[in-house]
């Protein structure tokens, strides 16, 4: 009996029940667990890593019950993938929370395993309505994570990402619902075959209903015209919460790549390729708009928000070159772009702290404590985001236009990912120079409104983090020869859906 | 592998400077000599092949394979020349600037940037692979963005920084679409292929496109107009920077892949018409607007400009003749344009200004640097017996023979002259203008001569252009015949280098050029008088300022247009584009909307029930301001529901919808009471109409989407449910079984949703302050009985009977409509009623308020009921059931996933209660400082009364205390 499948979610759910059972009130007891439950969740999706790199498609049948009557849980490359990304990021984040973010509220470190049981879910389980529960598992828990610490903005912006979600669970049920009424089944894997023989007179609510999940994952991701909720509440949250929420919008990606390869792929008949003619245009258009959204920010962290809505659409731009290299070349750029901006989000918590009542204005404001140094590491990871040479941003965007060249469009692609390349440049130049170059010296006599910045130092959980991060980028960078080669597997495996329902309608009992 | 390490070693040093300056200032500077040195002795073992005539490449690894993207390193006559300039010049920058930069600055970080610099630009040189060069390529664009930037805390250089790294970072974009065409065309990266198909890929569609794309990153790089304008900018940048950057090194990028790629894309019209054209506007307006530059490094940036633009026009030309000009001048221009600059920075550091308008006559306080600075000008100006004139001459010759191709063979020629007319004016005034001139006065600083260390760095610059001009042969001879070779990877052409070739048209064109100059000059006061009158117009730098001000401020206001905060918008957009995106399916396909089941009859019970549904819905909408009023309407939709289900045989269904109803209504009652009894204003008539077609839209698509699937045949997996459940899950309630037993996993989700609600509010609430009001909103006070005695005796009296029934129901779960979903639900309704009846504060003392153990305890046990199951090697959840026969009681079956079920129930009851008694504990805390405080304003309130909480519905203002 093979549980590795199923470790990656048990693992956050009993450290969240064990949090929460736990009377102890000490926050370093607290700490210890979520960073040890932390360490642990990395050393099992590395594990399940290995074990699928070779191919293998493990599938889980929950209670029991095979596919499709039960719910299976699938690993494969792609899910172990997302896996590993997650389970990197959240202990980076979970460290910086470490400095006071968890101390805000109650629960942080409940919500937080949570939410990572949530996301694990989602990126599982091999089963439409299944993934329906994850989502709203990710949804309250992001929502509570959202608003810790409280405030009025951050309410705000937090009511507008649960209303806005709450809609979007009603239209996933809408689709379930039609799906199951029509097909009569939720297994992924069963789904793929029953769309592929719809039989002709059902083809209509067969196709409205994949195009609603569309919309439902086009509003996780953060695509146009969905993307608006993101922006606020990204900017107006925690930095931590910020940083994990960086692999959310990944979730509405991973979830498109998955049904519409799998169910609505290349294999689904009259129903093949479904997205055709809307994923790319919309990805297109929101790297656009969040260039514009990058350009004409007012605070730093709203600028990093619209850096996730940039990465989501180009993300999304790869998946939907419909090509094996396409795939390939995004899912390199998921975990690239998923580090990056997280490690933006901190690092502009960090400036912010130091600049006193300035906070994060795109604005001179006044000479801060280990200026140079806070200057450096933000021009490293603005080279970072907006994928200049060398590191990995580059290598990702690079891939991307080598496999959209033979793409008809490729006019469109190049000029739009090159184009918002340059002007993410001079965005992020102007921010550096404006918080850092144009920075005046704090004259204690004057002691204005805005010259009081903080002089606390530097600490390590806090640079930690932001340096981790970037460090990540950068193995992906040098290892790029042995990443590539893993994704283009997965991306090959995606596109053969065959050994996948094989996998999962063949297996019964594992 | 010695050439990625002679690349490296910069990187390597840059890492060691910062460090080394805790040995002492000047420490950095030793680092960085080494580092170039160390570089150069790389390079000297490998130059002796190349000046045999060989080509080195070298595959240092494969980085990324699929991608075509390898690490190798070419070193031919083209690198060699490049490299040796690199590494020469720099050098001597070093030592220049180890004596020029003021205490004040950081050694350390400048020789950082500089070696860094210095790697990215022996990357490009050296690459073999042409993405590695695109990195590389980009990477001098971000280092030199530092260097230029160096004093941050300057304006014009933090702006001049930007500027270059927008333009020559963008053109590297732009280039980097070309190769990648290039790539596609060719099929490889590899520059070793690439040379060699030239042919193919002149004559493939996409030539045009991916030449204009490259061309795009050498003129940004190489500052040809109308990209020319960053490079005047970059002046804010200490002046060793200036000398280094734009003599040798980052703007000779640009003319470098012209020379690299010569072979691969020269020699169609495109290619003769757009480098020829540019070079030659490029070299006119740089060397006009050189002569009216007052700054000496103004002057000399325009007029690297104006001879970037001779060299990539030689190139345009295309000639084996011209190429050699091209390469020859590289050289000639890079040591003199190098020179000068320090000079300009020596008359700078020891005046204290670069004004040419305030610097006249220094000849008597720095004869030395006078001298110097008169050579190196007359080599620009391309004064025989220095290495300018004979680059220039040959130019000269190259314009004359192409311009006899075209329709007026005199034209080019002239326009020609005419800007070297220009360059040998500025030439002159910027000898004859600082250090003759009249008599030095009001300078900053008195001047003198510099110390050595400036100086000698200059002589050896200075007595290269004299050396090259008199033996050039000897001197340049060698390497600009391999430089040749490799460029045009053919042999090179005859040509000689001499001083002396006769009268010929390009003799003549340089005395009249010097003559022209030299008049030019003389009557440069009026010039000045006239152009000032142009002063601003068409200037580059404005321009860009405005478009580069015009992006900012509009992409700010689209954003702050689109991204308005406002809900409503983010609404309208998802419905609009899922209801597009629901009915595309009815678009595409053609398939009628009803399905081929026969209806059932409609019995008048079910179509009353479903009218008062479709009534209490629509008075919803049209009562939601008043809130109370809604809710209650609302509620009935949901009790609607509930009878549909009984009539649907679904008794579990129903009573999870009556208990969930009753608890939610509770809830939102609550949380009304603190929030204004009406909804603000509405939008405008205009916006309601536009909502109320999408929201008729909506419905009646999610309406036409049931009514289509439930008149279809179907079959699903229910079937094997229901002839399962007895047999393989233990019970004879699919409902139930489906919960526990075959989709356990998403009851598992469900409940810790569930318990997520429960403790997410519970956080939100803990800070929460609210003042609740006092009376309603027509000023009536609160009903004083709050806790009526009946109602409260009876709640208390119907607890045990209730708590029984939801125990009951618990446990017949499994086979009778039932389960902890519903049983959990009931306990809550038991205990909310006493909350109700009782008030918080009685009912807290009775039972816990702090519901979390219940929660944690409920998801511990259905997870752990799960877990169990891995014991007897089962998956997750795998439930089991057995058949007991206890005495007395008989027959009893036992399921684990009962277990399960007692977990669903405790997170149910005790994420209901946690939220009811934190939301009530609110009313409290807000409620008793007003009554102690208003005590005998308000004489109707009671203090030692809480509100009544039915009387919770009233207009407040929430504010946080």
């Amino acid at each position: 009996m093979n549980h590795i499948v199923i470790a990656p979610l048990l693992l956050p759910l009993f450290t969240g029940i064990f949090l929460l059972l736990l009377r102890e009130q000490r926050i370093y007891v607290k700490r210890l667990i979520a960073g040890a439950s932390g360490i642990a969740l990395i050393t099992i999706a590395f594990k399940l890593l290995c074990q699928v790199s070779d191919g293998t498609i493990l599938v889980y049948a929950l209670s029991d019950w095979s596919a499709p009557y039960g719910i299976t849980l699938v690993a494969d490359r792609l899910a172990a993938w997302m896996v590993m990304t997650t389970s990197l990021l959240s202990i980076f984040a979970l460290i910086y929370a470490m400095h006071g973010t968890d101390r805000e509220g109650r629960h942080f470190h409940i919500m937080f395993q949570l939410q990572l049981f949530g996301l694990n879910g989602a990126f599982l389980t091999g089963d439409l309505f299944n993934l329906f529960v994850f989502f709203e598992v990710l949804l309250l828990a992001s929502y509570s994570l959202l608003l810790h610490g409280g405030g009025r903005k951050r309410i705000r912006s937090g009511l507008h990402f649960v209303v806005i979600n709450v809609v979007g669970s009603s239209l996933f049920l809408f689709a379930v619902g039609t799906l199951y009424g029509v097909l009569g089944t939720l297994n992924m894997a069963d789904l793929a075959i029953k769309v592929a023989a719809t039989p002709p007179e059902n083809l209509v609510l067969v196709h409205s209903a994949g195009m609603l999940l569309f919309a439902v994952f086009a509003l996780k991701a953060a695509l146009l015209p969905f993307y608006l909720w993101l922006p606020s509440a990204y900017s107006q949250t925690s930095a931590p919460s910020a940083a994990l929420f960086a692999i959310m919008t990944k979730v509405g990606a991973y979830s498109i790549l998955r049904i519409y390869t799998l169910i609505f792929g290349d294999h689904a008949g009259p129903l093949a390729n479904l997205l055709e003619g809307w994923l790319l245009p919309m990805a297109l258009l929101t790297i656009i708009i969040g260039t514009f959204g990058l350009l004409g920010s007012k605070r730093l962290r709203q600028q990093v928000s619209y850096l996730v809505v940039i990465s989501a659409g180009t993300l999304l731009t790869g998946f939907s070159l419909d090509s094996a290299a396409g795939i390939a070349a995004g899912l390199y750029y998921l975990p690239h772009t998923t580090f990056a901006t997280a490690a933006m989000f901190l690092l502009a918590d960090l400036i912010s702290k130091r600049r006193g009542l300035m906070e994060d204005r795109l604005d001179a404001g006044y000479v801060i404590t280990q200026q140079k140094f806070l200057g450096a590491v933000f021009f490293a990871l603005a080279i970072l985001a907006s994928g200049l040479p060398p590191l990995s941003g580059f290598l990702g965007k690079f891939m991307l236009l080598q496999a959209a060249l033979d793409h008809p469009a490729i006019v469109f692609i190049m000029g739009i990912v090159l184009l918002n390349g340059l002007l993410t440049v001079i965005g992020l130049a102007r921010s550096g120079s404006l918080m850092f170059y144009e920075a005046h010296a704090v004259d204690k006599s004057t002691n204005t409104y805005y010259s009081q910045v903080s002089p606390e130092p530097l600490n390590v959980r806090e640079l930690l983090p932001v340096f981790s991060l970037l460090g990540l980028c950068l193995a992906m960078t040098i290892g790029a020869g042995s990443l590539t080669e893993f994704t283009a597997k997965t991306a090959a495996q995606l596109l053969d859906t065959s050994a996948y329902i094989e996998a999962v309608l063949s297996k019964g009992a594992p | 592998m010695g050439l990625a390490y002679l690349t490296f070693i910069p990187f390597i040093g840059a890492a060691f400077t910062t460090v080394s300056t805790r040995l002492g200032r000047y420490s950095s500077a030793w680092v960085a000599v080494i580092t170039a040195a160390a570089s150069l002795s790389l390079l000297l073992p490998l130059a002796h092949d190349v000046m045999a005539g060989q080509t080195i490449i070298q595959h240092a690894s494969q980085w990324v394979p699929s991608l075509g993207l390898n690490i190798a390193f070419r070193l031919d006559g083209l690198s060699l020349l490049f490299t040796l300039m690199i590494l020469l010049i720099g050098l001597v920058v070093i030592i220049y600037a180890r004596y020029y930069l003021s205490p004040r600055d950081s050694m350390g970080r400048f020789y950082a940037y500089l070696l860094l610099f210095m790697g990215s630009m022996l990357g490009i040189v050296l690459s073999e692979n042409i993405i590695q060069l695109l990195i590389f390529w980009e990477l001098t664009s971000l280092s030199s963005f530092l260097l230029i930037s160096y004093w941050q805390q300057r304006e014009e250089a933090s702006r001049g920084a930007r500027m270059a790294l927008t333009i020559t970072g963008g053109g590297g974009l732009a280039m980097l679409g070309g190769f990648l065409l290039l790539g596609k065309i060719a099929g490889s990266y590899e520059l070793s292929s690439i040379l060699e198909s030239g042919d193919m890929i002149r004559q493939h569609a996409l030539y045009p496109y991916m030449l204009i794309l490259i061309l795009l990153g050498v003129f940004t790089k190489s500052a040809q107009f109308p990209f020319h304008f960053w490079l005047p900018n970059a002046m804010a940048a200490p002046t060793p920077v200036s000398s280094y950057l734009h003599s040798a090194t980052m703007v000779k990028a640009g003319i470098f892949l012209l020379a690299r790629f010569f072979p691969a894309l020269s020699g169609t019209p495109e290619w003769t018409w757009i480098v020829t054209l540019t070079g030659l506007i490029t070299f006119l307006t740089g060397a006009y607007i050189a002569l009216f530059k007052h700054d000496m490094k103004a002057l000399l940036a325009y007029s690297t400009i104006s001879h970037l633009g001779l060299i990539v026009m030689l190139f345009g030309i295309g000639t084996p003749l011209a190429v050699v000009a091209a390469v020859f001048h590289i050289m000639n221009h890079a040591i003199f344009k190098a020179s000068l600059f320090m000079l300009a920075g020596i008359v700078d550091h020891e005046t204290g200004t670069r004004d040419m308008r305030q610097l006249r006559g220094l000849r008597k306080y720095m004869p030395y640097t006078a001298l110097l600075t008169m050579i190196a000008a007359a080599s620009m100006a391309g004064i025989p017996f220095l290495n300018g004139f004979l680059s220039k001459e040959m130019f000269f010759a190259e314009t004359v023979e192409h311009g006899n191709s075209m329709a007026l063979p005199w034209l080019l020629p002239l326009i020609v002259t005419a800007g070297g007319i220009f360059a040998a004016a500025y030439s002159i005034r910027i000898a004859h203008n600082v250090f003759f001139n009249g008599k030095a006065e009001d300078l900053p600083k008195i001047p003198h001569e510099p110390s050595r260390g400036m100086q000698i760095p200059v002589e050896i610059l200075v007595g290269l252009c004299l050396l090259t001009g008199i033996f050039p042969a000897q001197i340049a001879g060698p390497m600009l015949s391999v430089a040749v070779t490799s460029t045009l990877q053919t042999t090179a052409p005859d040509y000689q280098l001499a001083i002396w070739h006769g009268v010929n048209p390009a003799l003549i064109m340089s005395m009249v050029a010097v003559a022209g100059g030299i008049l030019v000059y003389r009557s440069r006061e009026a010039l000045f008088t006239l152009q000032s009158r142009f002063d601003g117009m068409f200037e580059a730098k404005r321009i860009y300022n405005g478009a580069i001000r015009r992006l900012f401020n509009w992409s700010s206001s689209i954003t702050m247009n689109v991204d308005n905060l406002s809900q409503k918008r983010m609404l309208w957009l998802l419905f609009v584009a899922s209801i597009v995106m629901g009915a595309s399916g009815f678009i595409v396909h053609d398939a009628p909307l009803a399905g081929a089941r026969t209806m059932l009859p409609v019995d008048p019970m079910s179509a009353m029930v479903a009218f008062i549904m479709i009534a209490a819905a629509i008075s919803t909408v049209v009562m939601h301001q008043q809130r109370f009023t809604a809710l209650v309407l609302v509620s009935a939709v949901g009790l609607g529901v509930a009878l549909t289900f009984i009539k649907f045989s679904a008794p579990d269904l129903a009573l999870t919808q009556l208990s969930v109803e009753f608890i939610t209504v509770v809830l939102l009652l609550l949380a009304l009471f603190f929030l204004p009894q009406r909804t603000p204003d509405e939008s405008d008539r205009l916006r309601q109409g536009r909502d109320i077609v999408i929201a008729l839209l909506a419905g009646s698509g999610v309406a036409a989407l049931s009514y289509a699937v439930l008149t279809r045949e179907y079959s699903t997996i229910g079937d094997y449910f229901i002839s399962n459940s007895v047999s393989g899950g233990g019970g004879a309630n699919v409902v139930n079984v489906l919960l526990v037993d075959f989709r356990g996993f998403d009851t598992m989700g469900e409940i810790t949703v569930l318990a997520l609600a429960g403790i997410g509010i519970y956080a939100m609430l803990d800070k929460l302050k609210l003042l609740s009001p006092q009376q309603d909103e027509d000023g009536r006070p609160w009903n004083p009985d709050t806790h009526p005695v009946v109602m409260a005796t009876f709640s208390r009296l119907l607890l045990p009977l209730a708590l029984m029934v939801s125990i009951f129901i618990l446990l017949r779960g499994h086979n009778l409509p039932g389960g902890g979903f519903i049983a959990g639900l009931v306990t809550s309704v038991a205990l909310i009623v006493q909350y109700l009846a009782n008030g918080v504060e009685w009912t807290r003392t009775k039972l816990p308020a702090n519901t979390h153990p219940l929660i944690g305890s409920g998801l511990l046990i259905a997870a752990s009921t799960g877990v169990a199951s891995w014991y007897f090697s089962y998956p997750f959840l795998t439930s089991t059931f057995h058949h007991f026969h206890i005495p007395l009681l008989g027959d009893l079956e036992l399921a684990s996933a009962m277990a399960f079920d007692l977990g669903v129930y405790l997170v149910v009851v005790g994420t209901s209660l946690l939220i009811l008694i934190n939301l009530g504990l609110i009313h409290q805390v807000s409620y008793q400082p007003r009554i102690t405080k208003k005590n005998l304003a308000s004489p109707t309130t009671d203090s030692d009364t809480t509100p009544s909480r039915s009387a919770a519905l009233k207009k407040v203002l929430p504010w946080k205390r």
